[in-house]
């Protein structure tokens, strides 16, 4: 807790997708510098950095294109929350009084196809591994299977999930997918881990995203109508939580680090779900959208049916949520994700999100980022 | 009691008894009773590294599921060759009063699985060439 304001005043992305011969590091510069030309300051003027890929580098090796100004830069490097991680590193030095102005950057470039982790590193026997357990899509079916069962979600549910970002990524011109797609082409398209068929997972990608943050008296030097950075809450999972790579479930259930990382940033906020106009979600799948939406806080638990057949989280809905495209559309370069996620919110509360703006004048935007083996980032943002 | 051992399993540690009868090997926190699988050295509960290794229940119910439609990676799947690849089944079954178990099923037809159906432990070859063998839990014929 703080009471010096912290506020994102600087924007910079490369679009996300497929980039043949540009390094993810080139990609985290390219935003670096637009995030640095929209806050209007040079890098010189940074006094922190933290950031990170999951497997396209090391972040802080970027100064030696950006300038060696002896900067203090963290790499980070914590699965799908990686960006979220590296925001809550900066949010906490600037929270400290020990940086005025910090730049965070996340960033990423995979080969196609599904991820393949090794067990070794996730502390599992190679047995694991060898034997077909190791998969994060069969986790995100296996939870959203459940789910189905005890809520009441429909597989066209799932469909109108992917519909919907395929409809914003069409909007979005820094987004991969660009097509939109039926609901009856998604529930169509081939299977992968029922439920979910390929058009309901997002795939591994490419891109990057960096934020400049200011706090205190900085803010208001830079921007006029700042985009306050209210909170950043992180958790790992506890015991009785149903998370990925698990050989074993305990009987006892816990809240998931999804749940407790947003309701711990709602309070530091003190802005509660019911205020958020706008959301970005985890969506490695279908499911895990309409999962998160629940788990923040955002809805009750089976309320998505409802929500979702009657279109609340379309771009002219009631809540709208993944109004970029989300990871279904924009495609997921680990590193990244988390901090498009800020990104996207910041243009929507700025009314800047061109073709895919929401309507009205969106004040309170909240995001969320999930990744292995049970980690959670959650912002709370206001204007 | 179990018989001798009477096949390679894929890890050691992992499971005992025979092809007819085998069985899984977790472990049980001596001070409040969580039981883990693998076998893990202390509990994720409570802390405690007074750990007993415990034979986990043979028959459960089916808590979640779904088919592994194509090929997995190798590495670390064990199987290389895609043409050798048919889907297969996982699921996460309840052995009552102790744990949910992940676990390949033997069956992969989304027809013939669902939530709350009776499954029991049996064995599969593990993918690959090793020839050692893997758990699996196959669904139990409904009592006539």
């Amino acid at each position: 807790m703080t009471d010096v304001d912290m506020a994102v005043v600087g924007l910079g992305i490369h679009p996300f997708g497929r980039h043949e011969g540009v390094t993810g590091l080139e990609m985290a510069a390219i935003a670096a510098r637009r995030a640095l030309d929209d806050a209007g300051i040079r890098w010189a003027d940074v006094d922190f950095a933290a950031g990170g890929s999951d497997s396209a580098g090391n972040a802080d090796t970027s100064v030696s294109v950006l300038g060696l100004t002896g900067v203090p830069f963290i790499n980070v490097k914590n699965g799908c929350a990686t960006g979220g991680s590296a925001l809550t590193t900066a949010h906490a030095m600037l929270a400290a009084g020990s940086a005025e102005i910090a730049l965070v950057v996340g960033f990423d470039k995979h080969p196609p196809g599904a991820f393949n982790p090794l067990p070794e590193e996730w502390g599992l026997g190679s047995w694991y591994g060898e034997t077909g357990l190791m998969l994060t899509t069969q986790f995100f079916a296996m939870k959203i299977q459940r789910y189905m069962a005890e809520h009441g979600i429909s597989a066209s549910t799932l469909a109108k999930v992917a519909a919907k970002a395929f409809a914003n990524g069409s909007r979005n011109p820094n987004a991969w997918r660009r097509k939109p797609l039926s609901e009856d082409e998604i529930l169509a398209s081939k299977m992968v881990n029922p439920p979910l068929t390929q058009f309901m997972f997002c795939s591994p990608g490419e891109g990057a995203v960096a934020l400049v943050l200011a706090r205190g008296s900085r803010i208001k030097e830079l921007v006029r109508a700042p985009v306050y950075l209210r909170s950043v809450a992180f958790r790992t999972r506890r015991f009785g939580s149903f998370e990925v790579f698990s050989p074993s479930i305990p009987l006892e259930a816990a809240p998931s680090p999804t749940a407790e990382a947003a309701a711990a940033a709602f309070e530091q906020a003190g802005i509660g779900p019911e205020d958020v106009d706008v959301a970005q979600l985890q969506d490695t799948e279908s499911g895990a959208e309409v999962m998160h939406l629940a788990e923040t806080g955002l809805c009750q638990h089976g309320e998505q049916q409802s929500l979702i057949q009657g279109g609340a989280t379309g771009i002219d809905g009631r809540l709208p949520v993944n109004t970029d495209g989300g990871c279904l559309a924009c495609g997921e370069p680990i590193g990244a994700s988390g901090l498009r996620q800020v990104h996207e919110v910041v243009l929507q509360l700025r009314g800047g999100a061109g073709e895919r703006q929401i309507p009205g004048a969106p004040r309170v935007g909240f995001t969320q980022v999930y990744g292995a083996p049970g980690v959670s980032a959650c912002t709370v943002l206001s204007v | 009691m179990l018989g001798q051992r009477d096949f390679v399993p894929v890890a050691e540690g992992l499971i005992a008894g025979t092809v007819a009868e085998p069985v899984l090997l977790g472990s049980a926190c001596a001070r409040c009773g969580t039981v883990t699988f693998p076998h893990q050295g202390s509990c994720p509960r409570c802390m405690s590294e007074d750990v007993q290794e415990r034979r986990l229940a043979r028959r459960g119910t089916l808590w979640t599921w779904t088919v592994q439609c194509f090929p997995p990676k190798s590495p670390p799947y064990a199987v290389p060759a895609v043409e050798e690849f048919a889907p297969f089944g996982v699921g996460y079954v309840e052995l009552p009063g102790e744990v949910r178990v992940e676990a390949r099923l033997t069956e992969s037809d989304p027809e013939r699985l669902r939530i709350g159906m009776p499954m029991e432990l049996t064995l599969i070859p593990a993918p690959g060439a090793s020839g050692a063998m893997t758990y699996a839990f196959r669904p139990l014929e409904e009592e006539a």
